[in-house]
């Protein structure tokens, strides 16, 4: 088979991509509509059972009943997930904006201090939590020292907890690409719309909103994508009493031993999430005389 | 005609506070209603600051800036009646040409029948009727600069300000927006103040004009006494050629130096060929010649050694290395400080 010359450029990178994006993704897709081995792994059947168990729990008899106890929990980790990307952004784009105002030479010290968390690993960073908010940590010592509170407040394992370890983990990803849009916005626009009789208010809300659309829909990307599949911040800062869909994903591979029923639930999040970026990418289009 | 803009005495600093450089230097003038006032300088001269300063997008230092008697220096760019065309025309590039016209408006919280109906004179003033639905992007260099006109117009500002506006069309455009902003400004009855550092440009389209020199006045006057009567050298030098040589050279009992403009001397080729007007005459040699149309120029060095320049409608039949004289008109000579 000869090759074109642009096709042969491209086999690099459709190899990279095989093995690393495609290769796993059909993996779990195949394992999805497979059987569980109690040992851990699948036994090489085809089987619905993973898609069953979302809907349906069997009881002694092998009757099967209604359950939504998995639906809650898709439920649960979407609206914490929501909440989550929501609180990044209003905390992110004030500090994008700060960031983009600052002369030339102190943005990009701006820029390092926003990324040194990523030096260190995320489970220690999750962790450093902890030793923040438990009830004898840095929160509640300095609460009581200064007399504010008679009594330790139960910082930890609640939702909050774990919403606030997901804002934490994720804000720089939200910030970032804002910044990056709003660091390219044509500043002469916010003089015109002076010029133009609008307040500040309105400045932000008809010239730099609009002008920073492309890094909101980024940075809520990142931010979302990830929240919804972590497991990290609502294991150590939830307890496990707060479980997401990523615990539930972890749980299948680890202590249910239950992998397709786990491979089943990462097509869905997958499919979920695919469905809603092909939204955003449509949404996209019609927007792009605006934006672009 | 009364002022409608009087600046006193402004002054703007820029740079550090070691190290200032004064952009603005303890300006003053005044601004006609209804007049086309052209503030005229090279790049760096502060024409823009200038402009920006009675925008109120930047905040004078020192000194007053009087539009109808009240002092605007302290108001924010979006409590002050006057709009600016940028030289980038800065349209918002999310939004209809219609949607930025009506911006202004929209701003001031006008009525939305209004708004449709102004943008709509507006569209039509600027014989584009049909480009209200469309985006910038969509737009030629010549069309975002009429749109950006009528986004300023519409909200029929005490002045209107124009930043460098023609700077980025090519020539024949250009032209024909001269032009257009000549009807504009006479159908509107809006003053005009406009910034450029082209003198043609300034000659042709002003009422009057500012020449500006590092941040003060150069000379302040009609066309038609900056190019005929400039004050310094520095005037007479940025509007247009000027020749200057030391009055001696040209037999005149004073000191100093003479100016006087290509047009206004005459080639003499012919022994004992007469100028039509008695003047000064002076001897020299032929060193270059340069057909330029409508005229041409030629380019003498005078037994004084100094090189000058004289322009003629015709093209004469004489070459390069030729002896031949230049006839000065007497009334159109330049005396002015160096």
């Amino acid at each position: 088979m000869r090759l074109s010359s642009g096709t042969k450029l491209l086999l690099p990178f459709l190899a990279v991509m095989t093995v690393f994006f495609m290769a796993p993704l059909c993996i779990a897709l195949g394992y999805s509509f497979m059987a569980p081995d109690p040992m851990g792994g699948v036994k090489p059947a085809f089987s619905l059972s993973g898609y069953q168990q979302f809907l349906y729990s069997a009881d002694l008899d092998g009757n099967l009943q209604w359950d939504t106890r998995y639906l809650e929990i898709i439920f649960g980790s979407t609206k914490l997930a929501v909440m989550a990307t929501l609180a990044c952004l209003l905390i992110g784009f004030p500090m994008a904006w700060f960031m983009a105002t600052r002369p030339a030479h102190q943005r990009d010290a701006w820029m390092i201090l926003i990324t040194i968390p990523f030096w260190t690993n995320l489970l220690i960073r999750t962790y450093a939590w902890i030793l923040i908010l438990r009830s004898n940590g840095l929160v509640n010592r300095g609460l009581l020292e200064t007399g504010i509170i008679d009594a330790p407040l139960e910082l930890l394992y609640n939702p909050y907890a774990v919403g606030m370890g997901l804002v934490y983990s994720y804000l720089p990803f939200m910030i970032l690409p804002i910044y990056s849009s709003l660091e390219r916005m044509d500043w002469r626009l916010v003089e015109a719309a002076q010029d133009l009789y609008a307040t500040r208010l309105r400045i932000l809300w008809h010239v730099v909103l609009p002008a920073s659309v492309p890094g909101i829909v980024g940075g809520t990307i990142l931010v979302f994508i990830p929240t919804i599949g972590s497991f990290l911040a609502a294991n150590l800062l939830g307890g496990g009493r707060n479980m997401m869909l990523g615990n539930l994903i972890e749980n299948q591979f680890g202590m249910a031993r239950n992998w397709p029923f786990g491979a089943a639930i990462s097509v869905l999040l997958i499919a979920f999430v695919m469905i809603g970026l092909m939204l955003i990418a449509r949404r996209g289009q019609g927007l792009k005389g605006v934006v672009g | 005609m009364s002022d409608r803009l009087v600046i006193q005495s402004v002054t703007k600093f820029f740079g550090s506070a070691q190290n200032p450089v004064r952009a603005v230097d303890d300006l003053s003038l005044n601004v006609r209603e209804n007049e086309f006032f052209t503030l005229l300088g090279p790049s760096g001269c502060g024409k823009t600051t200038l402009l920006r300063l009675i925008a109120g997008l930047e905040s004078c230092d020192t000194g007053k800036i009087l539009l109808d008697g009240v002092d605007i220096a302290g108001l924010p760019a979006n409590k002050r009646p006057v709009n600016t065309v940028f030289q980038s025309y800065a349209l918002f590039p999310h939004m209809t040409v219609a949607d930025n016209i009506g911006f202004g408006m929209s701003m001031q919280g006008k009525d939305a029948k209004d708004i449709e109906k102004a943008t709509a004179d507006a569209l039509a003033l600027m014989r584009m009727e049909n480009f209200g639905a469309r985006y910038p992007s969509e737009l030629s260099g010549g069309q975002q600069q009429r749109v950006a006109l009528a986004r300023a117009l519409v909200n029929r500002p005490k002045i209107l300000l124009l930043d460098e506006s023609l700077s980025a069309l090519d020539y024949k455009l250009r032209k024909d927006m001269q032009i257009e902003l000549k009807r504009l400004q006479r159908e509107t009855e809006i003053t005009f103040i406009f910034v450029t550092h082209d003198q043609e440009e300034a000659l042709s389209m002003s009422d009057r004009i500012a020449v500006m020199e590092r941040g003060r006045i150069g000379q302040l006057g009609t066309p038609q006494e900056i190019y005929h009567r400039p004050v310094s050298r520095y005037v007479a030098d940025f509007i247009g050629i000027c020749n200057f040589v030391a009055a001696p050279s040209l037999g005149l009992s004073e000191s100093g130096h003479i100016g006087f403009r290509p047009e206004d001397a005459t080639l003499l080729i012919r022994e004992g060929q007469q100028p039509d007007v008695a003047g000064p005459i002076v001897h020299g040699k032929l060193d270059a010649l340069s057909y330029h149309g409508a005229v041409t120029y030629y380019q003498v060095t005078l037994d004084s050694g100094e090189t000058v320049t004289v322009a003629d409608h015709e093209k004469l039949p004489v070459g390069v290395d030729a002896r031949v004289r230049v006839a000065l008109l007497p009334d159109m000579l330049i005396r002015c400080a160096s």
